[in-house]
């Protein structure tokens, strides 16, 4: 075994391959190192330096995302110069924007006073909404930067809530890029990019118009790899947080992709759809009708009985009603005109097993092979 | 697909038609745009100029249903600079002389005067594809659904065998399937002449088969009617009964009054849906079933996969599972259908189906399984073809060009193509239900050149009425750069301003496919 091929990360010897970084032998051995403007599929920019690392004989701290592991390297992925090198960045995010999501005035001594705070702030609408699932807040409360006595900066750009799905709140924008390269390197639609310069620094859509007015396509993989609540789907600003969610994995009923997706549930309704993660066939994207699609679930319009058409006019039955008005009439008709005066038009829609018994159902009952389906059309 | 998804983004050069990727399969077109982005050569070879068209090297405008002409330009030039793959070729397919007979004819001059690509750009597009290690083929409906949509299908399936490019990752040809689940109704036997994973209905030994799972004897051996053909029938009055499970005809067929009338003309008619959609309307009986989200069970999407769907929420009301509903009706009609759950039908499925016997809902927990998987050891298989083809040798078929059944004339002087909206799918019937959706893509629209419109004294956002030989609609004038002079673009999903009113029903001779893509139209200002 020839140290070629090895790095020592905290003490311990690793195997690494010619294109990995410190970072991806790091967490493919299950050594945390935090992340915030990383993206896996886009080139690292290196733009956040939260992933920072001491290496022996390096005259600074490197960016483990974007620092090829090298032989014979030495690595600390949380020594002491890390961890105050980490603190600095993470005050420095919390102080330039609106994070108020209460770590601001974080104190873990009064545990109690914490929660009371944030109950007390909770019913207000500018609480930040990703409060829990945020990164910078997780690595707030990981490395216990108080922002206590902070300055808090004032975004001058407003929010922008002029689309149906997402909500772009620049003041919470830690500028990690993400969104950028989410947008334009996974999904390819060139919609957003980096604007103005220096502490004007915005992400703009086109020349810096409404995300509607743009090359956007409202696929939401920027919302899905925004670390922090700058980019949340409408849904998020609704008050529904202490209500219990159930997640379900399933797979999107459009195309014929069949992205993974995750859906979340509350009181029976779905609220929100993710993806399903890094699985294939789509590897955490989705589009517009996967992610924004799914209200007719639960539409008011909904079938909810079987219908029968007296006089001319549907009007509700129950389902001994319904079934059987429909087998007599089949058997009827079979006797009369025979089998094949029926047909079966089965569905790309329903699933496999459905078809399976709307065929056998054609052909082993109605004893016709007249059944096809829409797909030609 | 022959191939996988993820196996796109290793070919060396893609080639994409008839298919609006980024509208319809906007994920899977992420992985054809993040190839070109790391130097793929893409093609896109379409009559309209589609977002697609942007990210390729290449963007190639046929006419509206010259497809057989530029595909057999394409292997003139490479039988011709002899650029084709002499192994495969011999080793693997027949058929080749008459091919090269046949393309003979198909200089890149002839090609320009039938299609109006240029004939530089057929000879290059033909070297950058022969010259290519791998070369993949996508398509859609934009090939499909025309008069000659089989043949559009075997001569690009012709153009891939003469270059090698079947069974080898990053090659393949690659149908993109429309619909969620069209590839599994396929596979299970949703077609009037196949049971389960395409065995024969008049294949004695498979119907016997199936006579003893089913306890049943005589099955039917004479093929059925398709889609197309029950329409008909109902029309001519020999269908008296039709049965519909969650599709809605009544926008997405052509030529939309002829099928107003023959629904019309049946005795009886089912609709088992979700909502109480245009077709459900007309029906006699309408049964209200589950969605995807409130049922247990599997998808197989255009690659092949199998996939898990799972309960997310309890249905509405009284509705019921699709397969109970069925299964009722059986029982009821003296054959009684008792399962448990819809993994037991899954279960008995895969005893009948060879290409599915070794998946188990177990085995598709996380990760779904690519067909054919004949055992439970067996992994999947994510290529096909790797050998053999099916029959044994790849068959090349000599096809020559045939125009499409309705050209523009004086009266109807464009060209109308009709397809689907990002914002949108299929009928309206889910997506119509989603506000945002609605904001983006609130209505109908005629899609026209800045050209045409200028030509006609037209201003953006106008109202047309639009006119076919068959029918006419109303809808709002949309100047768009990727309309080409002469083909107007009009998305099918709107029920209130039908493009299938205008559609012609003149259907493929093989696949019953309608010729969806090309109609003579003419338009004005409405009043
Ligand atoms: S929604 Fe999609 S297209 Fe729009 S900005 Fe985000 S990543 Fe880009
Ligand atoms: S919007 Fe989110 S992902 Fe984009 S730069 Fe700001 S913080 Fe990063
Ligand atoms: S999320 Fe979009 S691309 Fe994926 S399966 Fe659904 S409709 Fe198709
Ligand atoms: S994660 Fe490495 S620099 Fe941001």
């Amino acid at each position: 075994m020839g140290n070629e091929t090895h790095i020592t990360i905290d003490n311990k010897r690793f195997a690494f391959e010619p294109s990995e970084t410190i970072l991806d032998v790091a967490h493919r051995n299950n050594i945390f190192i935090p992340t915030l403007c990383h993206l896996k599929g886009a080139t690292p920019t290196g733009a956040c330096r939260i992933c920072v690392v001491e290496v022996e004989g390096a005259p600074n701290l490197v960016a483990s995302c974007a620092t090829p592991a090298a032989a014979n390297m030495v690595v600390y992925s949380e020594s002491q110069e890390v961890i105050t090198a980490r603190r600095s960045i993470i005050r420095l995010m919390l102080s330039s924007g609106h994070h108020n999501c209460a770590i601001r005035d974080f104190d873990t001594k009064d545990w109690t006073q914490f929660q009371l705070k944030v109950l007390e702030v909770d019913g207000t609408q500018d609480l930040c909404p990703v409060w829990g699932e945020c990164k910078l807040q997780d690595l707030a409360y990981r490395y216990q930067v108080k922002a206590q006595g902070l300055p808090q900066s004032e975004s001058k750009y407003p929010m922008e809530r002029v689309n149906p799905f997402m909500i772009r709140d620049f003041s919470r924008c830690i500028l990690c890029g993400r969104c950028v390269q989410a947008c334009r390197d996974i999904q390819v639609n060139n919609a957003i990019d980096f604007g103005y310069r220096g502490a004007d620094t915005k992400i703009i859509a086109g020349t810096d118009v409404a995300l509607k007015d743009s090359d956007c396509v409202f696929c939401g993989e920027c919302i899905e790899v925004c670390p922090v609540g700058a980019l949340v789907t409408e849904h998020a600003m609704k008050p529904e947080r202490f209500v219990k969610t159930k997640k379900i994995r399933t797979t999107c009923s459009y195309c014929g992709v069949g992205c993974q997706i995750e859906l979340s549930v509350q009181n029976n309704r779905i609220i929100q759809v993710n993806s399903a993660g890094d699985t294939p066939p789509n590897n955490g994207s989705l589009c517009v009708k996967g992610r924004f699609g799914f209200d007719f679930v639960g539409s008011p319009e909904r079938l909810t009985s079987p219908l029968i058409r007296k006089n001319g006019k549907l009007e509700g039955a129950t389902w001994d009603e319904a079934l059987d008005l429909v087998a007599n009439t089949l058997t009827q008709i079979k006797k009369d005109h025979g089998s094949d005066s029926i047909g079966m038009l089965t569905s790309a829609r329903v699933t496999n097993e459905e078809n399976y018994i709307a065929q056998k159902f054609t052909r082993a009952v109605l004893k016709t092979n007249n059944v096809d389906h829409c797909a030609r059309l | 697909m022959t191939n996988t998804i993820a196996d796109i983004e290793t070919a060396e050069v893609i080639l994409v038609t008839g298919s609006n990727t980024t509208e319809n399969h906007p994920v899977l077109s992420t992985f054809i745009k993040r190839a070109a982005l790391k130097g793929t050569t893409l093609i896109v070879i379409d009559p309209r100029r589609i977002k697609l068209a942007h990210h390729a090297n290449t963007w190639l405008r046929p006419e509206l249903g010259t497809d057989i002409a530029w595909i057999n330009g394409l292997m003139h030039v490479i039988i011709k600079e002899n650029l084709f793959d002499k192994t495969f070729v011999e080793k693997r397919c027949e058929g080749f002389e008459e091919l090269k007979k046949t393309v003979e004819t198909y200089t890149p001059d002839y090609v320009e005067a039938i299609t109006g690509i240029s004939a530089t750009d057929i000879t290059e597009t033909a070297r950058t594809f022969a010259k290519a290690k791998n070369a993949s083929i996508l398509y859609c409906m934009g090939i499909t659904q025309h008069t000659t949509g089989t043949d559009n299908v075997k001569s690009l399936a012709n153009l891939s065998m003469l270059t090698g490019n079947l069974g080898i990752p990053g090659g393949g040809v690659n149908p993109l399937r429309g619909q969620n689940n069209v590839q599994g109704a396929c596979d299970m036997g949703g077609l009037p002449n196949v049971l389960t994973a395409y065995q024969k209905v008049d294949d004695d030994t498979a119907r016997a088969k199936f006579e003893k799972t089913w306890g049943v004897t005589d099955l039917p051996a004479k093929p059925g009617l398709t889609a197309t053909d029950m329409i008909e029938g109902a029309h001519s009055g020999t269908l008296k009964a039709l049965y519909i499970v969650g599709e809605n005809p009544m926008v997405s067929d052509p030529d939309l009054n002829h099928a107003e009338k023959a629904i019309e003309n049946l005795d009886f008619m089912v609709v088992q849906d979700i909502f109480l959609t245009e077709t459900a309307q007309m029906a006699d009986v309408v049964l209200p079933a589950f969605c995807f989200a409130e049922k247990e069970g599997t998808f197989s999407n255009t690659e092949r996969r199998v996939q898990r769907v799972r309960k997310a929420v309890e249905a509405p009301g009284f509705a019921r599972d699709d397969w109970r509903i069925l299964s009722e009706i059986a029982t009821r009609m003296g054959y009684p259908m008792n399962y448990p759950n819809s993994n037991a039908i899954f279960e008995e499925m895969t005893t009948v189906t060879p290409s599915y016997a070794g998946i188990t809902w177990e085995r598709i927990e996380n990760v779904g399984l690519h067909w054919p998987c004949p055992t439970v050891e067996h992994p999947g298989t994510p290529i096909l073809h790797t050998k053999q083809f099916t029959r044994g040798k790849g068959m090349f078929h000599a096809i020559d060009h045939r125009p499409p059944a309705e050209l523009p004339d004086k009266d109807y002087p464009f060209m109308l193509t009709t397809g689907r909206v990002l914002y949108h799918y299929h009928t309206g019937t889910m997506t119509m239900k989603s506000p945002g959706l609605n904001t983006m893509s609130p209505e109908c629209f005629v899609e026209i050149s800045a050209n045409d419109a200028q030509r006609l004294g037209f201003e953006d956002g106008i109202m047309v009425d639009v006119l076919s030989r068959r029918g006419k609609i109303k809808a709002k004038l949309e100047i768009s750069s990727k309309a080409v002079d002469g083909t107007l673009f009009i998305p099918f999903h709107f029920a209130k301003a039908a493009a299938n009113r205008l559609t012609n029903a003149k259907v493929d001779p093989v696949a019953k496919i309608p010729e969806f893509k090309v109609c003579a139209i003419t338009i004005r200002r409405a009043a």
